[in-house]
């Protein structure tokens, strides 16, 4: 089963037909839901509550795959299902291949112990136990001992920025500190997996979008597979590799953030997007890469390839030297102009198929055009060089642009209520609930 | 008077209390080999201990337990205790108390070995609370002197009836708040535990255990209060003790002694509560 994946990364998880019913008879649930009912109609006609319906999807090894919906609409569940926490009702999860719903007790708790480690919105931290302890706590139930524990401990704590900490009990530290600790406990075993849990949701907007960054920057080291779940699409957006999108149970639609953006599956994800819509407020000039290197036609050739060496680059925009961009040219090109030891680089930059954008372009429409992969130039009306537009950029300034500004930009009253946030989950849900009806 | 022939005439009586008695009856002759050997067991070893204290100047017992109080809560409730001590001695009471204490120190003693682990078992199980539960609020709705009345068949008149109708009368709030303290956990504290593998046994002594230890604290302090005053009414099947002077001051309408005993009775109530909440509360604050 794993061949036609083999080209691709490893899938780690996968989730096949994933169902969970809450109540007696849950298997009924099952059934209606198969049937095609709706969650409020099954839990109109048999009190059963469907927390997950149909779930599939798989997790690359490596990947941090975004779990992202309206509050009740099953996250919790569903990520509780993956390391059973909770008991799935149907369905099989594949975790390395395996099935874990069909391991006994014994089993469970090894797997649980060797991949998984969780990470809680609440934090869940062990409040009898100092700092240290509970970043050892899986260490310690594994039996290690107690000095090689304490280390390993050390250096989680280290990790993740709380060097020294470690005598503290939690009710003393910090919301942002303590979900650091939630991570360091999270890491001190070293899982596979890391089951994140709104881990974020609970923080401060500014020290979320520090958590955001760190955790970023902390799994280009350690590299997990991370199954990440938010209720804010501006955290799936800078999080998740792939976004996941559920609503009552389902999943709507699965892709790449830009995916997701340009191409809503239906009118669900369309409104979560048009709620963060700041590709609508955001024009080009708020998503540039301002100090981003460019070559002078009086350069010559073997400047301008030195300074793509430097800079790691494969082109540049060229401009003149008061400011007017005059195109693009690659390193083949500047090379191919050192060896005819040509003088000025106009001579070799292209300047027809370059794309340049004004700088109040709406951001929206930019998407399309870096979908290509080339670079794209922003001009003032004087059509001087202003600055450039990659791919990562835009997502990346999408993510942090809406938590500054959401209250000033924002249009709609519905995405400050369900985006901001801080705001708690439950009115939310109704809000939004009574929208979608 | 009249409403009761009637019924009768109509619906025969349910004989609930014949049943009762055969039911007794049966058991007793049943358990009576075991019965009797705990009774000797219980008699000599409260016989023995009493003994032995009484053996012992008051003065002296007064300053161990007064240290006691002073380890567990502190110098100003080892003062207070010291004082209360001294004047229940002086009121001619202090033989009286101490057999009563050592009754309620061995009644708490098997109420807790007993209630703890059920406690236990009714916060993690949720059919055995659901039994449970319905039976602590029906033990705790009965009137406390209705407990003496089975376990006289059973152990005779004296300390051991006392003692084992005191278990079953402060026995509830132990394993009610064993339970609660247990099930009050955050929902995501559990979890974490089973997300990093433990053990029901791990995540009960690392998590469970500790954490409801405030709340299993309170319980047992009200066992203690419970058996306290169960060990006073057990007077009623000779008992003895404070609750013993109280009994025989009613029966000879001497109500300046029947005070005096009841006053030693509530000093006694109060130091035990206050050194017993002491525990509780220095728990809570480790925590
Ligand atoms: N223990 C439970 N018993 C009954 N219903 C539940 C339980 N847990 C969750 N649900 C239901 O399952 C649905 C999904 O809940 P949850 O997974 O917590 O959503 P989310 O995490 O996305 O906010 C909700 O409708 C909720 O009412
Ligand atoms: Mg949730």
């Amino acid at each position: 089963m794993s061949d036609n994946n083999s080209e691709k990364a490893n899938v780690k998880i996968s989730l096949r037909n994933v169902y969970k019913v809450f109540g007696k008879n849950a298997a009924r649930g099952v059934e209606l839901s198969k049937k095609g009912l709706s969650k409020d109609e099954i839990l109109e006609k048999t009190k059963l509550a469907v927390g997950v319906s149909n779930v599939s999807f798989d997790v690359y090894e490596g990947e941090t795959l975004v779990v992202m919906g309206l509050s009740g609409s099953g996250k919790s569940t569903l990520i509780r299902c993956v390391n059973r926490i909770m008991e799935p009702t149907a369905g099989e999860i594949l975790i390395d291949d395996v099935d874990i719903t069909k391991l006994n007790d014994d089993e469970l708790r090894e797997v649980r112990r060797k991949k998984f480690s969780m990470v809680f919105q609440s934090f869940a931290l062990f409040p009898h136990r100092r700092v240290i302890e509970n970043v050892e706590y899986g260490l310690e139930i594994q039996g290690v001992d107690k000095d090689v524990r304490r280390e390993k401990a050390e250096t989680a704590l280290k990790l993740v920025g709380l060097d020294g900490w470690g005598d503290y009990f939690p009710e003393n530290l910090s919301g942002g500190m303590k979900q650091r600790v939630g991570l360091a406990r999270a890491l001190s075993v070293d899982p596979d997996i890391l089951l994140m849990d709104e881990a974020f949701s609970a923080l401060d907007p500014l020290i979320r979008s520090d958590m955001q960054d760190e955790l970023i920057a902390l799994n280009d080291r350690v590299r997990k597979t991370i199954l990440f779940i938010t209720h804010d699409l501006d955290e799936a957006l800078k999080m998740g590799d792939r976004i996941v999108l559920m609503k009552d149970g389902y999943v709507v639609q699965i892709g790449t953030p830009e995916e997701i953006l340009t191409n809503p599956a239906d009118e669900y994800v369309q409104r979560f997007v048009a709620n963060v819509d700041i590709t609508k407020v955001l024009t080009a000039q708020d998503v540039m890469k301002i100090h981003s290197p460019v070559a002078f036609v009086k350069d010559g050739p073997r400047v301008a390839l030195r300074k793509m060496k430097e800079h790691g680059l494969s082109g540049m925009f060229v401009v003149k030297s008061s400011g007017e961009l005059v195109g693009h040219l690659t390193a083949d090109k500047a090379a191919q102009a050192a060896k005819d030891e040509k003088k000025w680089l106009d001579q070799v930059t292209d300047r027809d198929s370059v794309l340049s954008v004004p700088l109040d372009q709406p951001v929206r429409t930019l998407f399309p055009m870096v979908e290509s992969g080339n670079p794209i130039a922003v001009v003032d009306e004087d059509h001087h060089f202003k600055g450039v537009i990659v791919r990562g950029s835009i997502l990346a300034a999408l993510a942090e642009s809406h938590s500054d500004s959401a209250p000033i930009e924002e249009p709609s009253e519905l995405a400050s209520k369900v985006l901001t946030p801080g705001t708690s989950d439950e009115p939310a849900s109704s809000e939004a609930d009574k929208e979608n009806n | 008077m009249g409403t009761r022939e009637l019924m009768g005439d109509i619906i025969p009586r349910v004989p609930l209390s014949e049943w009762i008695e055969s039911i007794l009856d049966v058991l007793t002759t049943l358990l009576a080999t075991a019965t009797r050997a705990v009774s000797t067991v219980f008699r000599n070893g409260i016989r023995g201990i009493t003994g032995f204290l009484d053996t012992l100047p008051p003065i002296v017992l007064i300053l161990v337990l007064v240290g006691i109080a002073w380890a567990i809560a502190g110098r100003r409730i080892a003062i207070g205790s010291f004082l209360g001590f001294l004047f229940i001695w002086n009121i001619g009471l202090w033989g009286a108390m101490v057999s009563t204490l050592v009754l309620v120190f061995f009644a708490t003693i098997l109420a807790v070995a007993l209630g703890l682990p059920l406690g236990i078992v009714a916060g993690l199980s949720d059919r055995f609370f659901l039994i449970v539960k319905p039976i602590l609020d029906f033990m705790q709705t009965m009137p406390a002197f209705v407990y003496l009345i089975p376990a006289i068949p059973f152990f005779g008149l004296g300390a051991t009836s006392a003692i084992m109708s005191t278990v079953i009368f402060s026995i509830p709030p132990t394993i009610r708040l064993t339970a609660l303290g247990i099930r009050q956990i955050d929902k995501e504290l559990v979890e974490a535990a089973d997300s990093f593998g433990s053990t029901t046994y791990q995540k009960l002594v690392k998590l469970q255990l500790p954490l409801s230890l405030p709340t299993v604290m309170a319980g047992i302090n009200q066992t203690i209060m419970l058996a306290l005053s169960m060990v006073v009414i057990a007077s009623m099947i000779g008992a003895g003790g404070l609750g013993g002077e109280v009994w025989r001051a009613i029966q000879r309408l001497r109500p300046g002694d029947g005070f005096s005993a009841g006053l030693a009775v509530v000093i006694l109530a109060m130091i035990l509560d206050r050194v017993t909440q002491k525990i509780a509360a220095q728990d809570r604050k480790a925590s």
